[in-house]
């Protein structure tokens, strides 16, 4: 019983030239004398090399490694020796090279250790997957998605869908291999039933290929449906096979298991079972050799990495008749700029048309919006309209018009009567758009990075300001506490106030000094160590201040041993004989003072020392008045030594 | 032999432009047949004149642009306009008066906007208005349909380039019909306008030939008929019954002619499936209300210009839903 088959728009049908490759069975290519394996036969990152130059390689050994969750392996397709990983010329629209493992062939194609998973239905799927990942195996219809991580999607899945339709015109690489080897579709096919518990399998086929239909017919289990869509290109796309048999779309930018779909090419599914249940990793495919130019059309087994000239060779191309050489359909197929690129695991279609098969594009004219482009577009896009905006680089209409939706499988410029290249059109503005959002990314990011930095320079501005600020307010309240102090001093009798405030200023000391005698000791230290030094720079630089450092250093010695062995004792002398003991400091500092750099610093440090002087002779008057002469001559003297300076410095 | 290195796809469809305006040549021949079966051979020399002007001057205009002369006047577009124009104007009009037209619609109203696929407006229907708004009298020298019917081509060469006006003119079905005036059966045939019902049957046929070869789709046309028809039913003039009047309104004037030859224009008409919808059933309407409430008696030209004006607007708002844009699942 047939399935259900939905409609899906758009379409064309191109002459589908499918007869002349199905003329014979598929054979076998043969064993080239070297094969050039790309690192990157898949979507995702290049695989890894795990053989140097020289190393004998096994058939089926692996010799490269995934490199990343969407990677997959590579294997040597028959046995022989590294003897290059280097950069060669490979399939690709662009004639790019890319690093690739060159293997010469020894001929004898012995195989490595084969180890079949027959016990699969009783294993792990995560197993399983991994057994497929390790077997380097992608998706064979056309994109090289890995198909491992296909597998491993962690949505609920309810369909399987596998894409037998092969709508592309000339190849027949899947229409043969369903003909051929039905049976190891359906072992596939199992596997894949059991991994992924699919409440419905739908094998979509095209009603062009009868044989192929009644072969898998014959070996299909009930659960398996073969779904005969009509023939339309591009219904073998796999969000267009998904429309055709669930009724379902892919969302915009999504994936079909976001929809509860699977959907693997038939192909792929032989490489599963082949994987999994004789143990051999995906090293050949199928490749279709057609078109006017060869002689012997037809299918081959190919080992991956056989150069194309060697499959030119097997179907005797006639190289003066061929125009362009196309790898894949006559639809979304590429030129090759290089016959001895490589077939990779993508390769279905080795194209070879004679110049009145393929004529070259004729001139484009003017595009008289006739809209026969939308009506072919699968995807109902309005490709008449994509162009306009292509043509003025409006990114933004094209982005609203979902040129992103586009699959580029060419119906519009196949049914443009005007002859315009419009899918090259779109690839273009794809390119152009992908790079302005690159950009856009990049000036974003410096835009970023600039506004930090400046963000980060204003705030240390700011900060700074913050500071002096706050030191500005500082100085102005300390200038007010001095202008409220002279003003009471102004009022009442100074030498009272003075009085008051050295009391002040005892009581603290004694609070702290009676705090710890420790301290008391670990000050004098300090104090003696400074002293000594000073004595020693006097020494050294031959001062007449040594006499009086030595004085004060033999004082604060004495006092040092006094505090150390009576503590309370030394305290007490400490306190009883402060004015001793700031005289002997202030000795102490001011032969350590080093020579004035310029006289009106020096003028302005008598001036405190005067003043300090000053406040000290005031004290005196009420703590020491034994010592009242004394200060009263150094206040003297400071200020004869401060006139002498004023008058060296030119200041009256 | 060097390879080929060129982008997919790799294989064109067997349409090409030059193709798609054959195709619409062919498909007028029923209509211009039947034009001279009711009106004479006038509509004969308006061709010759109208292609011979009109190619005359796409090359002028081209040479000037210092484009391919021989390469874009093989796409034939100049030669369709031409002839769509030549069949809307009245069988015997002045040679002159064919001559402006054919010329304003190569040079003002397709080449000065840039050429083939640039032009807001139908070529032919801006011309056939700047004729009409300019020239009302010898725009509506119709004749009466069978009274020239032995009028061969001397008899048209005659009126046509020498002047001499000997075909009998009359008012149009439509014209008699708003006005009131002339013999009834004059004005009503078996299923629309006098005479006109053959020309908008054959017009019908032609179009018809190019919707099932894929040149267009139904959505313009079928919408604008559907319209028309619509509203000759809900607003029929006092003299006739509702289904007459559909008919008559269907089968009188440039109806048919209008339906599958001038809205179904690519270029200036809406492109999208929805869009086309509305494009044609608004000039459905926009006909009946010219010709039912208006001062012209036929309104074909005056309701494709004003919906070409409008169909860039129409695009942009019914713009197909892309798959995985929010389908059904």
């Amino acid at each position: 019983m047939n399935s259900r088959v939905f409609s899906i728009p758009g379409g064309v049908h191109p002459p589908e030239n499918k007869r002349q490759s199905l003329q014979r069975p598929i054979e076998f290519a043969g064993i080239p004398e070297q094969l050039v394996i790309p690192l990157s036969m898949h979507i995702g990152v290049p695989a890894k090399p795990l053989v140097t130059i020289g190393d004998r390689v096994l058939k089926g050994q692996r010799i490269a490694t995934c490199n990343g969750l969407v990677s997959a392996p590579l294997h040597a397709p028959t046995s022989g020796q590294v003897t290059a990983i280097e950069d060669r010329p490979i399939a690709h629209s662009s004639g790019l090279t890319a690093p690739c493992i060159v293997i010469d062939t020894d001929g004898s194609d012995t195989w490595c250790e084969r180890i079949p998973m027959s016990d699969w239905a009783s294993r792990e799927p995560s197993d399983i997957i991994e057994r497929i990942r390790q077997a380097g195996i992608a998706g064979m219809g056309g994109a090289g998605f890995p198909s491992a991580v296909k597998l491993a999607t962690d949505k609920p899945i309810d369909t399987l869908v596998l894409n037998g339709v092969e709508c592309e015109p000339y190849i027949t690489a899947d229409q043969i291999v369903m003909t051929e080897r039905a049976d190891q579709i359906m072992a596939g096919i199992a596997i894949l039933q059991y991994l992924l518990k699919p409440q419905q399998v739908l094998l979509g086929i095209e009603d062009n290929k009868p044989e192929a239909i009644a072969a898998l017919r014959a070996v299909a289990p009930t659960d398996v449906k073969i779904v005969v869509v009509p023939t339309k290109y591009p219904s073998g796309g796999e969000k267009q096979l998904i429309q055709l048999l669930t009724g379902r779309e892919v969302p915009s930018g999504g994936l079909p298991a976001d929809v509860g779909v699977i959907c693997l090419n038939i192909a792929t599914t032989i490489a599963i079972h082949r994987a999994i249940e004789l143990g051999e990793p995906l090293i050949s495919r199928i490749t279709t050799l057609t078109g006017e130019a060869f002689a012997k059309p037809g299918n081959v087994e190919v080992l991956l990495g056989t150069p194309v000239t060697h499959l030119l060779a097997h179907g005797e191309c006639h190289d003066n008749l061929v125009s362009r050489l196309i790898m894949g359909g006559p639809m979304m197929g590429f030129t090759l700029a290089d016959r001895h690129v490589p077939i990779v695991k993508t390769s279905n279609c080795i194209l070879a048309p004679t110049r009145a098969e393929l004529p070259p594009p004729p001139p484009a004219q003017a595009c008289i919006r006739c809209g026969i482009c939308a009506e072919a577009c699968p995807a109902s896009l309005l490709p008449q309209q994509l162009y306009w905006f292509s043509r003025a680089g409006e990114h933004d209409k094209l982005q609203q018009h979902h040129l992103f939706d586009c699959i580029e499988c060419g119906a519009c410029s196949y049914s443009c009567p005007s002859n315009i290249p419009l899918v090259q059109y779109y690839r273009a503005a794809k390119a152009e758009i992908r790079q302005a959002e690159a950009d856009a990314r990049k000036a974003e990011h410096a835009k970023q990075r600039f506004e930090a930095r400046q963000a980060r320079l204003q705030r240390l501005e700011e900060e700074k300001a913050a500071q002096r600020a706050a030191r500005a307010e500082a100085a102005k309240k300390r200038a007010e506490e001095t202008a409220v102090v002279t003003a009471q001093a102004a009022t009442s009798d100074p030498i009272q106030a003075a009085i008051e405030r050295a009391k002040a200023k005892r009581e603290g000391q004694t609070s702290i000094e009676a705090n710890s005698s420790v301290d008391q000791v670990a000050k004098l230290e300090k104090r003696l160590t400074a002293a000594k030094i000073k004595l020693a720079s006097a020494e050294s630089a031959g001062s007449d201040k040594v006499p009086q450092l030595q004085e004060a250093v033999d004082k604060l010695s004495q006092q040092l041993a006094e505090a150390k062995a009576n503590p309370d004792a030394a305290k007490a002398a400490a306190m009883a004989d402060p004015v001793q003991a700031a005289i002997a400091r202030a000795q102490a500092k001011r032969a350590g003072t080093a020579e004035p750099s310029n006289p009106t610093d020096e003028i302005a440090k008598l001036e405190k020392r005067l003043a300090t002087a000053k406040e000290k002779l005031a004290m005196a008057v009420d703590s020491a008045p034994d010592k009242l002469a004394a200060f009263q001559a150094g206040v003297d003297k400071l200020e004869e030594k401060l006139a002498a300076a004023k008058a060296e410095a030119g200041v009256s | 032999m060097a390879l080929l290195n060129v982008t997919s796809p790799h294989a064109h469809g067997p349409l090409s432009t030059a193709s798609v305006m054959q195709l619409v040549l062919l498909a007028t021949l029923p209509g211009i047949a039947a034009l001279v079966w009711v009106f004479g051979a006038g509509v004969l020399i308006n061709l010759a004149i109208a292609a011979l002007v009109a190619l005359a001057s796409e090359a002028a205009i081209l040479s000037l642009r210092g484009r391919q002369v021989t390469f874009h006047l093989k796409d034939y577009s100049a030669l369709v306009t031409a002839v769509l124009l030549a069949i809307a104007l009245p069988p015997y009009t002045p040679w002159w008066v064919v001559a402006i037209g054919a010329s304003f619609a190569i040079v003002v109203a397709k080449q000065l906007y840039g050429g083939l696929g640039y032009n807001p407006f139908n070529p032919a229907m801006a011309a056939y208005v700047i004729l009409l708004i300019s020239l009302p009298v010898q725009m509506t020298q119709w004749g009466a349909p069978y009274s020239a019917q032995p009028m061969g081509i001397a008899d048209a060469l005659a009126s046509n380039v020498l002047g001499r006006v000997d075909a009998l003119t009359s008012a149009t079905p439509l014209d008699a019909l708003k006005l009131g005036v002339g013999d009834p059966s004059a004005i009503f045939g078996r299923l629309g306008g006098y005479g006109w019902e053959w020309v908008n049957a054959a017009f019908l046929i032609g179009g018809l030939f190019l919707l099932a070869r894929g040149i267009f789709t139904w959505h313009a046309p079928i919408s604008m008929l559907l319209a028309l028809a619509t509203m000759a039913f809900v607003f029929p003039h006092e003299s006739q019954g509702r289904v007459d009047s559909m008919l008559f309104h269907l089968f009188s004037g440039a109806s048919m002619f209008g339906a599958f030859f001038i809205i179904t224009d690519p270029v200036s008409s809406a492109t999208t499936p929805r869009g086309k919808v509305i494009f044609g059933a608004a000039i459905g309407v926009l006909i009946y209300a010219i010709r039912h409430w208006g001062n012209y008696p036929d309104a074909v030209a005056f309701a494709v210009m004003l919906l070409n004006l409008a169909a860039p607007f129409i695009d942009q708002y019914t713009q197909p839903r892309t798959y995985g844009h929010g389908g059904v699942r």
